[in-house]
């Protein structure tokens, strides 16, 4: 059990509270370290970042904290998941860990009501997950990355992002932020199932916008190119344009604010992008990356 | 059991300044309201009811858990015309309320100054109206109410009856039990005029003075403060004093009381629809633009004078531009509301007024009434005087404007000041346990676990100010 002193709204009466609270606590009841409650003047927005233990997550993490968000960071990893929270908490109590993975769709229902209770409220979502298992060579194949892949990175989302559209599409309001790479605009030679699972995730986002934007809910792709994580590692060739998670983090950040509806970062893969999408197939397909 | 997704709503405060989304629930029966409890307790969610939800502050929204929608117990179950005594659900809205009473000749016994409001919210909040000094709070003019626990009990409150939940439900913040049915009192009118005195008062000292010396020749009083004023006539501003007409005063009663006769007119000078008006509002919501409207208002103010209104039009001076609150901006605006007794109300708000003007965050409608104690758990009210203070919010002024508040707090504590959880928004845990004291928050804590064991009752307030 964790130490409630730490609460940002402590007061000696609390603790009569929370000691009777205890006692009559069942199993399901809410977590108790929860973010304040958002006044007029301390206005506070909720998010849910899932995949945020490190990387591009982290780092929107930290940027959000920044601006006074209440967050529920999710990832398979408790340790990390900890180590930022504890970095986050330091200033204000903003953040709360979950450890989730999202390949366990059945229990996304709970733990999203869960979140939505301790956090106060929903107003943003941001799908990070992802996973990226290079089959390691052009004529290499195989089903069993490829699929946990796609369990992850499209169906994890669309686990967690169709109830989370049904409550924004409720409540006419609501930001859906989801990472989708520049590795989804074409089905390239290097890694057939990353490309889909992409690709799938980048179409799924779309048409959310398509259903959530007339509801006021604004739905945000994120086409990131090379970023310096964990997952740069995985890449094969040459990894041009690769851009640290922060600043990535930044033009999210910039690009929630203006409510954009897609996005590359670093923004030089919007026109590389556009060329490589227009390449005709006979060139493309003749191409080695 | 499940609680649909599509449920989920954004809910915000009358101000528009505070949202948060939550599962509503629309009850339309007493057993609804259980079904809410047994569902809310499987997942472990907190409950609040709303009625219109338009209260100044968090009092109705529960971020995240049940919000049960009152407004569907809106059934009048019982007048009688003859004894005054009406019972209604608790979804009923005072509009409802006052329209099948006043042509039978009866006015509710306290009204707050919009008609929205419904009487569960009323008897939750402990409503006051403008003739607190004289019959009290609504709580004063309850008959019986029904109310029923998280448990899912039922229980019936009358004065005599269930006296300590009659008066801690009543002034409770629907922390104890949801209200189902209230049966009310009524106040016998002879006339739908009412005879209202105007005159202008020049500083803070006259204005409260003015409240203290005349409340007792009249049934309701009211004042408007300039409170962008400053130096010596710092406070002035304008009483309006009020009597009911006396039987055989109105030789056009029959008249008077039809309902027709009550209606607040929807066009400003029988052409531009009101619910435009705060549009052409907005550009005036500024510290200079307000200090002209202000300047305006005394200025028409000089002149003393009695006349005649019908009671709507004297009540519900809130409804008489449709969103007017909208005229504020996208920010919104916020209600600091302080009771200080007598003695000292003159002192702090003076203290309070020169802040907000050196701060440069000057309140932009003042308004002074008079009070005086009452028997409820968690009263607001003091023998002495209110000064309601609104705030336009914007992403600039936030943290000083919060900054003030908590200077405010501190001025009205140390004066034996108390705040009323209506209104104010910021009021901290620390600054409750100050005013209500250690003794009436142990009571409050005690039937809370009594009505409540599994604590499913909360609402953002009460995670604010109890947690």
């Amino acid at each position: 059990m964790r130490d409630f002193v730490l609460h940002a709204r402590y007061n000696p009466y609390r603790l009569d509270m929370l000691k009777w609270k205890y006692h009559y606590l069942e199993d399901n009841v809410s977590d108790l370290i929860k973010p304040a409650s958002a006044t007029p003047l301390n206005p506070r927005r909720r998010g849910i970042i899932i995949g945020a233990s490190d990387g591009l997550g982290a780092e929107i993490a930290r940027k959000l904290a920044g601006e006074g968000y209440s967050l529920a960071l999710l990832a398979r990893t408790k340790d990390k998941l900890d180590a930022l929270c504890n970095e986050i908490n330091i200033k204000d109590q903003l953040a709360c860990a979950y450890v989730h993975d999202v390949a366990e769709y059945d229990k996304v229902p709970d733990l999203l009501r869960k979140i939505v209770a301790d956090l106060g409220g929903l107003d943003l979502v941001v799908f990070v997950a992802g996973v990226n298992y290079p089959p390691g060579g052009i004529d290499k194949f195989n089903f069993e990355n490829d699929r946990k892949m796609i369990e992850v990175n499209l169906i994890g989302a669309m686990a967690w992002l169709h109830p989370i559209s049904e409550m924004f599409q409720s409540a006419k309001a609501g930001q859906i932020v989801g990472i989708a790479s520049v590795a989804g605009d074409r089905g390239r030679v290097g890694n057939p199932g990353y490309n889909t699972s992409k690709a799938g995730l980048a179409t799924y986002l779309e048409a959310l916008r398509n259903r959530l934007t007339r509801q006021g809910v604004n739905v945000l792709t994120v086409k990131p190119g090379f970023l310096k994580t964990e997952m740069l590692k995985a890449a094969q060739g040459a990894t041009p344009f690769a851009i640290e998670p922060e600043k990535a983090a930044a033009d999210i950040l910039k690009a929630m604010k203006k409510r954009r509806q897609v996005i590359y970062t670093a923004s030089i893969w919007r026109w590389v992008m556009l060329v490589i999408q227009h390449m005709p197939s006979f060139i493309f397909r003749r191409l080695s990356f | 059991m499940s609680l649909p997704l599509n449920t989920f709503t954004q809910l915000e405060n009358f101000g528009h300044s505070l949202k948060a989304s939550s599962y509503r629930i629309q009850i339309k029966r007493a057993e609804d309201i259980f079904e809410a409890f047994q569902l809310a307790k499987q997942l472990g969610l907190k409950v609040t009811a709303r009625g219109t939800g338009i209260s100044y502050n968090d009092v109705s929204l529960n971020g995240g858990g049940i919000v049960l929608d009152m407004t569907g117990m809106n059934q009048i179950q019982e007048w009688d015309p003859a004894s005054g005594l009406v019972r209604c659900e608790s979804g009923v809205t005072l509009e409802q309320l006052w329209k099948r009473v006043e042509p039978d000749g009866w006015w509710p016994s306290v009204v707050s100054g919009t008609m929205k409001t419904t009487l569960g919210g009323c008897l939750a909040t402990n409503i006051h109206g403008k003739n607190n000094f004289q019959v009290g709070p609504i709580g004063e003019h309850v008959v019986e109410f029904t109310a029923m626990t998280p448990t899912g009990a039922l229980v019936t409150c009358t004065p005599k009856k269930n006296v300590d939940l009659f008066y801690a439900m009543i002034s409770g913040l629907g922390m104890l039990g949801v209200f189902i049915s209230i049966t009310l009192k009524m106040k016998r009118i002879y006339s739908g005029l009412i005879s209202v005195d105007a005159w202008h008062v020049p500083n803070l000292s006259r204005q409260l003075s003015g409240l203290l010396e005349h409340a007792p020749d009249h049934d309701y009083i009211v004042g408007w403060l300039d409170t962008m004023k400053a130096g010596k006539n710092l406070g002035r501003g304008q009483i309006h004093a009020a009597r009911n007409l006396k039987e055989g005063e109105d030789p056009d009663a029959q008249k008077t009381l039809q309902l027709v006769y009550q209606h607040l007119p929807d066009r400003l000078f029988g052409v531009m629809p009101k619910s435009l008006l705060h549009y052409f509002m907005s550009p005036f919501v500024n510290n200079l633009g307000w200090w002209g409207v202000n300047t305006a208002k005394y200025i028409s103010a000089l002149r003393d004078h009695t006349f005649r209104q019908s009671h709507a039009e004297y009540h519900f001076l809130l409804d008489y531009v449709p969103n007017w609150e909208r005229s504020a901006g996208r920010g919104g605006l916020i209600q600091y509301q302080s009771f200080l007794p007598k003695e000292t109300a003159e002192d702090a708000w003076r203290e309070m007024l020169q802040l907000s003007h050196q701060r440069g965050l000057p309140s932009y409608l003042g308004v002074t009434k008079r009070h005086r104690p009452d028997n409820f758990l968690l009263t607001h009210s003091v023998d002495g005087f209110s000064l309601a203070m609104d705030f336009k919010v914007t992403d600039r002024n936030r943290a000083k404007l919060y900054q003030m508040l908590q200077d405010f707090d501190q001025i009205v504590i140390n004066r034996g000041g108390r705040f009323y959880f209506a209104k104010n928004s910021e009021t901290s845990a620390e600054t409750t346990r100050q005013f209500l004291g250690d003794a009436v928050l142990t009571k409050f804590y005690k039937l809370k676990r009594r009505c409540d064991p599994n604590n499913l009752l909360e609402s953002d307030l009460y995670r604010r100010v109890f947690l």
